[in-house]
């Protein structure tokens, strides 16, 4: 994903490999999970916030999610 | 009975016979109490799992490393229970070091206590449901009660028990709301309802391995447990990941209601610290704090009375004294006054000599007792005796290792921890880390390798140890390298600050772009050149607060000891070498070797080859000794240049080789001297 600040969305996919994919679903970040993208950072850094929690991802990381936008 | 009970862990272990099988001893059985109930506290980082700990054992705490780990382990005792704290960990898992000591310490805990944020249930709750899923005694205590209040959160506290088979007490622990019922809590601990076709799976696995919480393992595919009980481990992690999630949201949807309510303070100030506009500022007062802190007051103000006055003036002194009464020493006593301007000037000196150690000639001895006794002095020996000179001397082993360590280090290596734990417990930590996460995907890390550089300029010792927190072997490797060769420690930073305010600004601008420019151009070339990818930024952000000052001491205390305790063997190794090689004379050899690579190549007097050897043991001994040479500016900028890309002292290369290896560690040592050399000389023939 790459989107602004302030979009809703909801996860599509998640990254190839299987170590990441499983920490991404213990923090929460599952396939239809939904999300606010509180920011962007320039060069895309992204940082989400989904139940309450706050996410940072790293661009690689960010890019390799698929998600869906509001 | 709700509709998810069923068979309790103890009825699957009794009906099925425990078959012989390959079992490999990890250590941890031995490293955890054999004779008391071991409780052992899990939870999420950040949920306050440390005053629980507390509060449980008292004063006496003893923090090791868990075997064959430089994972530290908290052990307390209770009168009823042997208590261990767990590094906070999101699940249980071989995903890092953290998790594979809490992995084996849960897998011999008999009764576990689990910390549990009630503002984060939702992500919290996975590693309940994972624990009972263990089939392990667990309690569970609903912390942070009060802030759920605050934020709308209710939570029917009742039925959460209930659904979960576990007891489970709300608290407030900064407040001890709660405590007074802990321990009769804990004692209420079962195993508590795990997911029913799980449970049937690891029905099957049991007759393998040794326990319901082993067996969990393996179908999640750890492959250690799986290797120690001779089996291939499971693949179906992400389908038993993504059930428990679904379990998670199905039990909160009953037991949890929220109401938005509008956002707190430390909410809005997270916000500000990762903004792209605010990010900056905020930064950059952190840094700025930072550097009052400990590079005014700590450096400057408290190493100077510490080393000063107690490291030279009162321990090497008194030590010194009980030498030379039995050994060849020549004592010079330097009368000290203040002038006008408020500084330090000998006003008066006289030598002493005693061939034989003051002991054979009392009636001088008492002399230079009478003529020390009237005011400050500084007091110099020069001892003859080999032995004397290599512990006593100049480097002396002894004499100087104790101060260097003792009254320079510590109060700057305390002081680096607690600025990085105040950081950490405010919250501020992990929002520096993804701030600056973009930058440093160019040089092949990830944000969190902050640390470890922040800490760099502290002590490169230091920071060394830190890499381990790095997720791969490419990005310690990639950090360590970054560390020995660019990164100038605070004893050196001092004196390069001073030595470039007085050859101007064209010079420290040239000096920063080189040593800037070193620094990426190392980052980016190993980046490309190492096989493999780096880990990625996943970082859970943990609310902004008020630092808390017996969390933050008491994690400074922790961290200061352990790098106390990793780094002085070192430190008197490294003294002991160098000092044999004065002695000897081959540190002259050496001198003498590097004198015309410092003439000819690096254009500077002879003389700086001195200060490069010397540096070889303590950085600022490297370049204290540029200070009395007369170099011109376009000089001053080539050698501290090449001091600051030279190999780090003698602990640090100790330090480097027990973390990346021999093999490696050498070819970065020796890597450093070229590239001192080799840059020094580059930008001597630019710019001199």
């Amino acid at each position: 994903m790459d989107v602004r600040r302030g979009t809703h969305g909801t996860i599509l996919s998640l990254p190839e490999p299987p170590e990441l994919r499983s920490q991404c679903i213990r923090l929460g970040l599952c396939v239809g999970a939904g999300f606010l993208c509180i920011e962007r950072l320039p060069g895309g850094t992204i940082v989400l916030e989904t139940n309450r929690q706050e996410i940072a991802l790293g661009r690689h990381l960010a890019k390799a999610i698929g998600v869906e936008t509001a | 009975m709700n509709d998810n009970a069923l068979l309790g862990p103890d009825d699957l272990t009794e009906a099925i016979p425990h078959a012989r099988h390959h079992h490999v001893d990890t250590g941890a059985a031995r490293f955890l109490s054999q004779t008391k109930t071991k409780l052992v506290l899990v939870g999420n980082p950040n949920v306050g799992k440390s005053v629980f700990f507390n509060h449980l054992t008292g004063m006496y705490v003893d923090v090791s490393n868990f075997p064959g780990t430089t994972v530290e382990v908290s052990h307390g005792d209770h009168p009823r229970w042997a208590v261990y704290d767990t590094p906070g960990i999101y699940g249980v898992s071989s995903f890092n070091d953290e998790e594979r000591v809490a992995r084996d310490i849960i897998l011999e805990a008999d009764v576990i206590l689990n910390i549990v944020d009630a503002v984060h249930l939702e992500r919290d709750l996975f590693l309940t449901l994972q624990l009972i899923d263990m089939g392990k005694k667990t309690a569970v205590c609903l912390n942070m009660m009060d802030e759920a209040e605050e934020r709308g959160i209710r939570i029917d506290v009742e039925e959460l028990s209930n659904r979960l088979g576990v007891p489970v007490l709300p608290t407030t622990a900064i407040q001890k709301k709660g405590f007074d019922k802990l321990d009769t809590h804990i004692t209420q601990a079962c195993p508590g309802n795990s997911n029913p076709s799980l449970h049937r799976s690891l029905h099957d696995l049991l007759n393998r391995v040794g326990s319901q919480a082993e067996a969990l393992m393996v179908m999640e595919g750890d492959q250690v447990v799986a290797e120690r009980h001779g089996i291939d481990p499971g693949d179906e992690r992400e389908l038993i990941y993504v059930e428990r999630r679904n379990r998670v949201n199905r039990l909160l949807e009953k037991v949890m209601t929220a109401t938005e309510r509008r956002r707190p303070f430390s909410a809005t100030l997270g916000r500000l610290a990762i903004s792209p506009v605010y990010g900056f500022p905020f930064l950059a007062v952190v840094l700025y704090a930072i550097y009052l802190f400990v590079g005014v007051f700590i450096a400057q103000d408290v190493v100077g009375f510490t080393e000063g006055t107690l490291g030279n003036r009162y321990f090497e002194t008194f030590v010194k004294d009980r030498v030379a009464a039995f050994t060849a020493a020549e004592i010079t006593v330097e009368k000290v006054g203040l002038d006008e301007a408020g500084e330090e000037v000998t006003t008066g000196s006289r030598t002493f000599s005693f061939p034989q150690g003051t002991d054979s000639n009392p009636t001088l001895a008492a002399e230079m007792s009478a003529y020390r006794h009237i005011g400050v002095n500084n007091v110099s020996y020069t001892f003859t005796s080999p032995l004397a000179l290599v512990f006593f001397g100049e480097f002396g082993a002894v004499s100087m290792t104790v101060t260097y360590l003792l009254f320079l280090l510590l109060p700057l290596v305390f002081g680096f921890y607690l600025s990085l734990s105040i950081l950490e417990d405010s919250g501020y930590l992990p929002r520096l880390a993804t701030f600056v996460d973009r930058s440093l995907n160019g040089i092949g890390l990830n944000g969190r390798a902050i640390i470890p550089l922040i800490l760099g300029l502290g002590c490169v010792t230091m920071a060394t140890i830190t890499t381990r927190l790095l997720g791969t072997d490419r990005e310690k490797r990639i950090a360590t390298s970054i560390l020995q060769f660019a990164i100038p420690c605070s004893a050196q930073l001092a004196v390069i600050a001073a030595l470039l305010a007085t050859a101007g600004l064209t010079a420290t601008l040239i000096y920063s772009t080189v040593i800037l420019t070193v620094f990426i151009g190392i980052g980016t070339t190993l980046d490309r050149a190492l096989p493999g990818v780096s880990s990625p930024l996943l970082l859970d952000l943990p609310p902004m607060r008020m630092p808390r000052a017996r969390n933050v001491l008491r994690k400074t205390w922790v961290k200061t000891v352990a790098f106390m305790k990793e780094a002085t063997p070192w430190f008197f190794i490294g003294a002991l070498a160098v000092s044999i090689m004065q002695v000897t004379g081959l540190l002259d050899v050496w001198v003498n070797l590097l004198a015309p690579i410092t003439t000819g190549w690096l254009k500077l007097p002879q003389e700086a080859s001195t200060a490069f050897v010397m540096g070889l043991v303590r950085r600022d001994f490297g370049a204290a000794g540029l200070y009395d040479m007369a170099l011109s500016p376009m000089q001053v900028v080539v050698a501290l240049t090449t001091i600051t890309l030279f190999v780090p002292c003698i602990a640090s290369l100790m330090v480097m080789l027990k973390e990346r290896g021999t093999r490696e560690g050498l070819v970065i040592w020796i890597g450093s001297w070229v590239l001192a050399l080799g840059i020094g000389g580059l930008v001597a023939l630019l710019i001199v």
